[in-house]
């Protein structure tokens, strides 16, 4: 099927180069890249928060005299936690949770940059929502099915996105982030007081600071498989496509 | 490149225009409605500010859960306290029959209470979460005279905007706005699960706010100042906490 592709689309792109769009929209490389720097500053400031109680509890409440869900084998940054090392790393927690809320007003200021423009430019259901026939398990088992047997890559892929990659960025978009705001909101005192549900429906701050953790987990693992998947189809290309949304059509071929 | 079309150039321009007098409009409204934390200065001020802001905004007169006496934590862990002053090993001595915890800044009457002066005053108790920074968390009732009647009591000014507390703990003071100051669940706490508060968790005297972090629930209280500004204590950024690195306002 790969090989015998109607190249329709390029040719037309070839035949009329003022038809040709950018890979990506402006808008969609901007919030992109903010994205990944509020992230990983995220990632860095939240693993040393952890460090300062590397122990995780299940419901409202969780300290050093309950059992803990699970712990992390790591030293601590607090002299009060026992971690079974003999030494206490130093504390970090100050500017870690200052530049850890700093970036997640970033993160949901970007955000939300993103999502207004996409939804007013069609983004997600142009490029993101699965096409009206594959919006169903088969088609994603046949996609998965493909890579599996390393196929010839599908020429329409070039241009778009296949259905397990709508999948999982719509299911980053709209189920992950939204879920790491709620869990990361559900930890603040103030904001409980405010909004008691957002924490109980969660099984408490414990369980709200757990869930936190597995969720940053989960965006950590798609992170190393998007970089995967970017590397293995085209570096520099989809790097360039990312960041000045050019794509050379002799490298289309 | 396109050439910018004098049209583009004037929307631009006013845009421009727009938002920055909306910033410059923003920040008076903030400033006049005490929406920028004292610690606005610090290297992540833009953070904090929009966190504060927001959260006063949306938390002014919320209440802090409180719990249901079967969620009471059965072993409550004390953190450990720093260097206590030589002053507090006197008065530990004497049963801290000799405490004081003095008002004064701007109040009609300055105020030297005993813990039985505190203790004959109003009552209020709730089973609240005390919170730590680091992650940890337990549940206890939290026994003590509500600090907006002591306040009231010395006569607070309408000027005043911040109430400082300070502690035998040398190297640990710290603020709150009026709205946690005059928050019902905040206490002068003197009791803990039915009895006094014992010394490993502040006791005699501790501050309790419930929606704030643990360490603006300072132990060991000797004297309450209020006042309408922040310059003069310390570096100025509202409490020992900036100084060290941490956020002034601690609701998240």
């Amino acid at each position: 099927m790969a090989g015998t592709v109607a190249p329709t689309k390029l040719q037309a792109s070839i035949a009329s180069p003022a038809a040709k769009a950018p890979r990506h929209a402006g808008f969609v490389r901007f919030t992109h890249w903010l994205t990944l720097v509020c992230f990983l500053l995220l990632l860095v400031t939240g693993i040393e928060i952890v460090i300062s109680h590397p122990r995780f509890y299940w419901g409202e409440t969780g300290n050093v005299n309950m059992a803990p869900l699970f712990s992390l084998h790591i030293p601590a940054s607090r002299n009060t936690v026992p971690t079974g090392y003999g030494y206490v790393m130093p504390d970090q927690n100050g500017w870690s949770r200052a530049l850890h809320f700093e970036s997640a007003w970033a993160l949901v200021i970007v955000g939300a940059i993103y999502l207004i423009a996409g939804f007013w430019t069609g983004h997600f259901r142009r490029n993101l929502l699965p096409e009206r026939g594959s919006r169903n398990l088969g088609a994603h088992l046949a996609r998965f099915g493909a890579y599996m047997r390393r196929g010839p890559r599908n020429q329409d892929e070039l241009d778009s996105y296949n259905v397990l990659q709508r999948t999982t960025y719509l299911s980053v978009i709209f189920i992950l982030f939204p879920m790491i705001i709620w869990t990361g909101l559900a930890m603040s005192t103030a904001f409980d007081s405010a909004f008691p549900f957002a924490v109980d429906a969660l099984g408490g701050r414990q369980s709200a600071r757990t869930l936190h953790f597995f969720i940053s987990g989960a965006l950590v693992l798609f992170l190393i498989v998007h970089v995967i998947m970017v590397a293995v189809s085209g570096f520099w290309r989809r790097m360039r496509a990312m960041i000045t949304g050019g794509v050379r059509l002799k490298e289309q071929q | 490149m396109k050439p910018i079309s004098r049209r583009k150039l004037i929307t631009t321009g006013l845009a421009a225009a727009a938002g920055l007098s909306g910033l410059a409009a923003a920040d008076q409204i903030a400033r006049r409605y005490g929406l920028i934390p004292p610690d606005s200065g610090c290297d992540f001020g833009a953070g904090e500010t929009l966190t504060y802001a927001v959260q006063r905004l949306l938390t002014r007169h919320s209440l802090a859960r409180e719990f249901p006496r079967s969620m009471m934590s059965k072993m409550p862990f004390a953190n450990e306290v720093g260097p206590l002053d030589a002053a507090f090993h006197q008065l530990q001595a004497g049963g801290f029959s000799n405490w004081r915890l003095k008002v004064d800044g701007l109040v009609a009457h300055p105020l030297s209470l005993s813990m039985a002066d505190l203790r004959s005053m109003s009552m209020r108790n709730h089973i609240t979460e005390v919170s730590c920074e680091e992650g940890w968390s337990y549940i206890a009732e939290w026994i003590g005279t509500p600090l907006s009647d002591v306040l009231r009591e010395a006569g607070a000014s309408p000027q005043a905007r911040y109430v400082v507390y300070f502690s035998h703990q040398s190297d640990w003071w710290e603020s709150m706005d009026m709205a946690d100051a005059l928050h019902p669940q905040t206490l002068l706490t003197w009791g803990m699960n039915d009895g006094d508060l014992p010394v490993g968790f502040g006791g005699p005297l501790r501050m309790r706010l419930t929606r704030q972090l643990g360490y603006k629930s300072v132990k060991y209280l000797t004297r309450l100042t209020v006042t309408d500004s922040m310059k003069g204590f310390g570096k100025g950024l509202g409490s020992a906490s900036p100084e060290a690195g941490y956020a002034w306002y601690a609701g998240i």
